[in-house]
């Protein structure tokens, strides 16, 4: 599979992702053919069929969240910016780049990455992983073997220590502190983007 | 200076000493194989008068004497820690044992690698096995080479009889003094808890370099005869290797297969579990020396690999048996060693000292790993996610040590072939001596000067644990949407087929389907059940709540608490008997007090009951501690939580509960059904299969906390 330079052409705004998402031209043309392949019926737009098809996915005990993680809320189609963007969270974290030409945080600072995790446990978006949500978690984690009520026990243990302002929730700070003394860097990146 | 390095030392200075006065007068080293059959031949058929007391010492001297040596060694470790300054006790009648290579290798190696590697922290070494297998295999190498090198071209320019060594034999002194030496890493690494990283660096490197020993040891030591090597020779030296080292894990990793199939059975049969770790391992590693395999690969690999499924089957006692047998049969095995270590030293027939020779060996092998590490690390570091500093290298560097299998090596060549053996055995002791001693004594100090981070204590949250998951399955599922089969990816599969096929087959009973997080779960909630017995005052416990969960509080004769005091603390006597109970029928022995900020208790109401109680036993579990506590009708009417948790409530026993059991009346009761707890009748547990697995879940052993603490690899 060889890449000419001339084939980033027809990806389309190829400069300006290579801008916002710190990729080099390299990796984009891997994820543009990735894209290309995952794309069944070639519109150029992936859909949630595309990404259930991959079949080691299905497996995947929350395989749902993470597909549903790349759709924006309301549409149901992803385009390849939004595909780049999502993985842009894996790359590893560059130091120098703490702040790209918008000013924003770039894709890949730990807080980045930590904010697209909380997402995912945060279905209804309203900046808290209540006990409920948790509880989902836990169940798609731990499928049929346990039970309900060791479930609630895990889920009530895991709020209780988490949670500092007696919301009976946990927000993205206190997620953020549970998480620590874990090194996100090195927990959430994909080797190959490096 | 860490006491243990003092206490190795201390042994080997005494025997110096000892060895220096006794040897002047000894006669020649004590030959075990002293042949009793001859004596009686010769003894004319005469009738005697009966002896009623007789001494018959050489039937019994040769394990009397090995007895009497370790016995002496724990004696002085026990005496350095009571004494700080130790006398010359110089025993009566005593021949220095001489180091038999054989003994060395059969016997006291073999514990302290089986230690190691059961206990292996699996899950850095194979995120760094790639840098470790660089160092082990490219590193030994170089230092083989380099020194050799330099040092033939060091009697090149020095000639003398003495000097005369061929390539050959220079390129066989080399491979022998160039390898990391796992026992005198582990012996100072211990003490110093530098970090994870550079611990597993070190000691993975230690452990693996011994399969490149062993191909370029006989490599060499066959052709030193012929004189030359051959490029074909050089080729299927890396055939030999490669063949040396997978040969090796297989046959570990089948030794452990058998071992942990071998346990799935042994419910019925306690008592010998820890027999088949110990022989399968064993076996696993004379197996592998028999065919010129490495084995100390073949019993890393068998350790690392029945240890998850053992630990799922054998009894909590049998764990802590292997456990402090492989401690002491290493720890042991370590001071013996350097006492041998010491004796050989002094013993001046196996000497002869060449300064050049020495110091050159000496210089250059500090110069080779000086540089080996520095180009590897350089090397390694365009690959490596974390980088490994200056500072790391540094450590790498210093904490390259040799010791007694260096030696042994030497020992073991004949004197035929290579006639300046003498000179070698005398070198590697200098090299040995400078290591362990120089390098092993300072680098303690060096790591406190150059701030190198400490070992962390690892303490996981459940959150932690439930997020990393997540964050696991996470990656896996990027990785599989950009169709890269990075890590994650293959760790999944790995942990998959370990799911599906070898933990049915190879652990007993229904645990094998116990997901990770689960077991995790259930031991933070024993440790903390434990910690709020041992608290007894409940001084975390708000009293708001009437119901509490203390056990303390069945006390006829103690008044009534009432619901808004805070609960009265049992006498001393009450609580130690209750600690001891706890102790001995819980199947945790390691008390980690966490403590939890808020803590109501509600929850704890349903932890406890939830994870301590069950049904009768089955005749063949292991026993298992319940608390029983009676149930208080006055305090069923606490409120319950509003989306339903079922609350068990585990009450306070008070004088008018017509079934509330004392405490004493229990303890006066049959003694080894210890604490009886059984949940209020009226809810009732759903699904005796739950029981039964929790049941079984508590009542088998965990691996200890702190094995446990980092995330095992295999979910």
């Amino acid at each position: 599979m060889g890449s000419s330079k001339s084939s980033l052409r027809h990806i389309p705004n190829a400069q300006e992702l290579i801008q916002d998402t710190g990729f080099s031209a390299a990796h984009i043309q891997r994820l543009y053919e990735r894209f290309d392949l995952l794309d069944r019926d070639q519109m150029g737009r992936l859909r949630v069929p595309d990404f259930e098809a991959i079949s080691h996915l299905a497996m995947n005990p929350i395989g749902d969240r993470i597909i549903a993680a790349f759709f924006s809320p309301g549409k149901d189609t992803v385009d390849f910016p939004s595909f780049v963007r999502i993985l842009a969270h894996f790359q590893p974290t560059d130091d120098n780049r703490t702040r790209d030409s918008s000013g924003k945080e770039p894709y890949n600072s730990p807080n980045r990455k930590l904010q697209f995790a909380f997402q995912l446990y945060d279905q209804d978006g309203d900046g808290k992983i209540s006990r409920a949500e948790l509880l989902q978690v836990l169940q798609e984690m731990l499928g049929m073997q346990v039970t309900d009520e060791l479930l609630q026990s895990i889920a009530e243990r895991a709020i209780q220590e988490a949670d500092l302002d007696q919301d009976d929730a946990i927000s993205f700070d206190e997620f953020k502190k549970c998480l620590e003394k874990v090194d996100i860097d090195q927990k959430m990146r994909i080797g190959f983007l490096s | 200076i860490g006491i243990n390095m003092s206490s190795r030392i201390i042994p080997v200075v005494l025997v110096l000493l000892v060895g220096s006065v006794l040897h002047t007068a000894a006669a020649s080293p004590s030959d075990h194989e002293t042949n009793h059959t001859a004596l009686t031949n010769g003894t004319a058929h005469q009738k005697k008068a009966f002896p009623v007391l007789d001494l018959n010492y050489e039937h019994v001297h040769a394990p009397f004497e090995i007895s009497l040596w370790v016995l002496l060694a724990s004696l002085m470790k026990l005496g350095f820690h009571l004494i700080p300054r130790l006398n010359n006790i110089v025993p009566e009648k005593k021949v220095p044992p001489v180091m038999n290579a054989d003994v060395f290798f059969l016997c006291l190696l073999p514990p302290i690698i089986l230690d190691a590697g059961y206990f292996l922290p699996i899950r850095p070494f194979i995120e760094n096995i790639g840098t470790i297998l660089m160092f082990a295999v490219i590193g030994t190498l170089w230092n083989t080479f380099f020194i050799g090198g330099l040092l033939f071209a060091v009697c090149q320019i020095n000639p003398g009889y003495t000097m005369d060594l061929g390539l050959l034999p220079c390129l066989l002194f080399a491979t022998i003094i160039s390898a990391v030496d796992p026992v005198a890493v582990l012996a100072v690494f211990e003490e110093i808890h530098i970090n994870e990283l550079l611990h597993i660096l070190v000691f993975g490197e230690s452990l693996l370099n011994d399969a490149v020993t062993v191909v370029l040891y006989h490599l060499f030591e066959e052709y030193a005869g012929a004189g030359t090597v051959t490029v074909l020779d050089g080729f299927l030296g890396i055939i030999c290797f490669l063949v040396v080292a997978l040969g090796g894990v297989l046959v570990g990793a089948i030794y452990g297969i058998l071992a942990a199939f071998t346990s799935r059975f042994t419910s019925h049969m306690r008592v010998i579990e820890p027999l088949f770790v110990f022989v399968y391992s064993y076996m696993a590693y004379l197996s592998a020396e028999m065919f010129h395999l490495s084995g100390i690969m073949a019993l890393i690999a068998c350790g690392a690999v029945m240890k998850p499924y053992v630990e799922a089957n054998i009894s909590h006692k049998s764990h802590t048996t292997v456990k402090y047998f492989l401690k002491m049969w290493s720890s042991v095995s370590e001071t013996l060693i350097f006492i041998f270590l010491g004796v050989a030293t002094v013993d001046g027939t196996h000497h002869s000292w060449n300064w050049i020779f020495v110091t050159a060996t000496v210089i250059l092998c500090l110069i080779a790993r000086v540089i080996g590490v520095i180009g590897l690390t350089y090397l390694m570091n365009k690959v490596r996610i974390v980088k490994l500093t200056t500072k790391d290298q540094f450590i790498i560097a210093y904490g390259g040590l040799r010791g007694a299998i260096a030696f042994s090596l030497g020992f073991l060549l004949n004197e035929e072939h290579f006639p300046q053996k003498k000179m070698f055995l005398t070198a590697i002791i200098t090299v040995v001596f400078f290591t362990v001693f120089v390098q092993g004594m300072t680098i303690k100090p060096l790591v406190e000067l150059l701030a190198v981070k400490k070992k962390q204590e690892a303490k996981r949250t459940i959150n932690e644990e439930i997020h990393t998951q997540f964050l696991d399955h996470l990656l896996t599922g990027i990785e599989d949407i950009c169709g890269h089969y990075g890590h994650h990816h293959w760790k999944d599969k790995l942990n998959r087929f370990n799911k599906k096929y070898l933990k049915r087959y190879l652990i007993a009973g229904t645990r094998c389907e116990e997901p990770q997080l689960l077991s995790f779960f259930h031991k933070m909630e024993m440790k903390h059940a434990i910690e709020q017995v041992e608290k007894g005052g409940g001084s975390n416990v708000p009293s708001a709540l009437p119901s509490t969960v203390s056990m303390q509080n069945i006390q006829p004769k103690k008044p009534t608490v009432e619901p808004e005091r805070m609960l009265p603390k049992l006498p001393k006597g009450k609580e130690d008997e209750i600690r001891n109970i706890l102790r001995t029928n819980l199947q945790k022995t390691r008390l980690r007090l966490h403590s939890y900020n808020r803590h109501t208790l509600k929850s704890l109401n349903t932890h406890i009951n939830n994870y301590l109680t069950v049904p009768a036993a089955p005749p063949d579990t292991p026993v298992m501690s319940r608390a029983r506590l009676a149930s208080d009708p006055q305090a069923r009417g606490a409120k319950y939580n509003a989306d339903n948790v079922p609350t068990f409530q585990v009450d306070l026993a008070s004088p008018q509960s017509p079934d509330s059991v004392t405490l004493l009346n229990e303890l006066k009761k049959v003694e080894d059904q210890g604490l009886m707890m059984k949940a209020p009748s009226s809810k009732s547990m759903e699904g005796e299969r739950d029981q039964q697995k929790l049941t079984r879940c508590l009542s088998d052993p965990g691996p200890s906390a702190d094995e446990d603490e980092d995330e095992p690899f295999l979910k």
